[in-house]
């Protein structure tokens, strides 16, 4: 059986291509067959987050428009057995692709016997994000804890729903545990209890992540990386495992301690 | 302790920023769930009008109506609602009878 996930958020920069890229690498650990598409048509930077940027000969615009085969495009990872990926086009449009080809896209990877097909949405609700979520199954919504993004999930969340996207689930990224013990960042509950969604993983603000990404690897491969841990968890739970939210909890050194203790 | 929080010790406290983040977002979120257009709410307010001028003469200038929030009854959560405040003139001697 085999299912494409979309990744979307409205908001742009909230972490949905680092998302997709590591829940693709997280799945193909796992022993999947993965199939990370970037639709992000003319800005494309799934190949650049997965270390991919060399190797591109065709891409997705190519393959709808019948100039190659898709086994031609999907460039695979050699570091993961499984793993391929769909670049966008870079000097094409967002209207050179219908939502019509996206589905047949996505039927077509169903067959070529992929476990998992990762679409890493444009940001935006316009001809691309109709394209992305036009042949998924189902949707993840990424978001941070901020008031621009949330309400941009919200409103995205509705346009699935309208699509008939139905229970779609929340990743909530960079979370800064020790701002949100300080009541200076919404929490997991804030955030949940506001969007009313089901929540399939909360992501640390992580150094790791600016450092895998600058390498071109994404954080979950690496172990002791606290967003790498929390992407291994999504995955997970994508797969169907019960894992529990990861414990979130700042170390409290002497002298903040001793700060609590003058603020009383 | 630096000296920034030295002098914050002796301030009045303001509500820490999450909080104020959440209540902005949820205010924010009533008006867009509602997608309601201001044109819309012209039009709802002029046909408010129409029908409540059949029964009494209101106050049109200082006739209000907007969306907003309220507490819902079965859960914890907040609904939008119409608010209307209308002020009646006088009620029509003929209330009713002109339809």
């Amino acid at each position: 059986m085999s299912e494409v996930i979309v990744v979307t958020s409205g908001k742009g920069g909230v972490g949905k291509t680092t998302t997709t890229a590591n829940l693709g690498c997280g799945l193909a650990i796992a022993g999947k067959k993965v199939a990370l598409v970037d639709a992000d048509i003319g800005l494309r930077n799934l190949d650049v987050v997965m270390g991919l940027e060399n190797r591109i000969v065709y891409d997705l615009v190519d393959v709808v428009d019948g100039n190659c085969k898709i086994k031609q495009a999907l460039i695979k990872d050699k570091r993961y057995a499984g793993l391929f990926l769909l670049p966008a086009a870079q000097t094409r449009d967002k209207d050179a692709v219908t939502p019509e080809q996206m589905k047949k896209l996505c039927e077509t990877l169903k067959e070529e016997g992929f476990d998992y097909i990762i679409l890493d949405c444009p940001a935006g609700i316009e001809q691309g994000f109709k394209n992305a979520i036009a042949g998924a199954d189902r949707a993840v919504v990424v978001t941070t804890p901020e008031v621009s993004a949330v309400r941009d999930a919200d409103r995205i969340i509705g346009l699935l729903e309208a699509n008939e996207l139905n229970n779609p689930t929340l990743i909530l990224n960079r979370l800064r545990i020790d701002m949100v013990e300080k009541g200076d960042m919404m929490s997991i509950d804030d955030v949940t209890e506001i969007l009313a969604i089901d929540i399939l993983g909360v992501v640390p603000d992580d150094e790791s992540i600016v450092i895998q990404t600058n390498k071109g690897e994404p954080a979950v491969t690496v172990e002791e990386s606290k967003a790498g841990q929390a992407y291994r968890n999504i995955t997970r739970r994508i797969l169907g495992e019960d894992v529990p939210l990861m414990e979130l909890k700042t170390e409290e050194k002497f002298m903040d301690k001793l700060k609590k203790l003058f603020r009383r | 302790m630096d000296f920034s929080d030295f002098f914050g010790f002796f301030k009045k406290k303001a509500p820490a920023s999450g909080s104020v983040a959440k209540d902005r977002l949820k205010l924010v979120l009533v008006h867009d769930r509602v997608d309601c257009s201001t044109q819309v709410l012209e039009m709802l307010k002029g046909d408010i009008i129409k029908v409540i001028s059949n029964y009494m003469e209101i106050d049109e200038e200082e006739l209000d109506i907007n969306i907003t929030q309220t507490k819902s009854d079965d859960n914890a959560g907040s609904v939008p609602v119409l608010y209307a405040n209308i002020p009646i003139k006088s009620m029509r001697r003929n209330a009713g009878s002109n339809q």
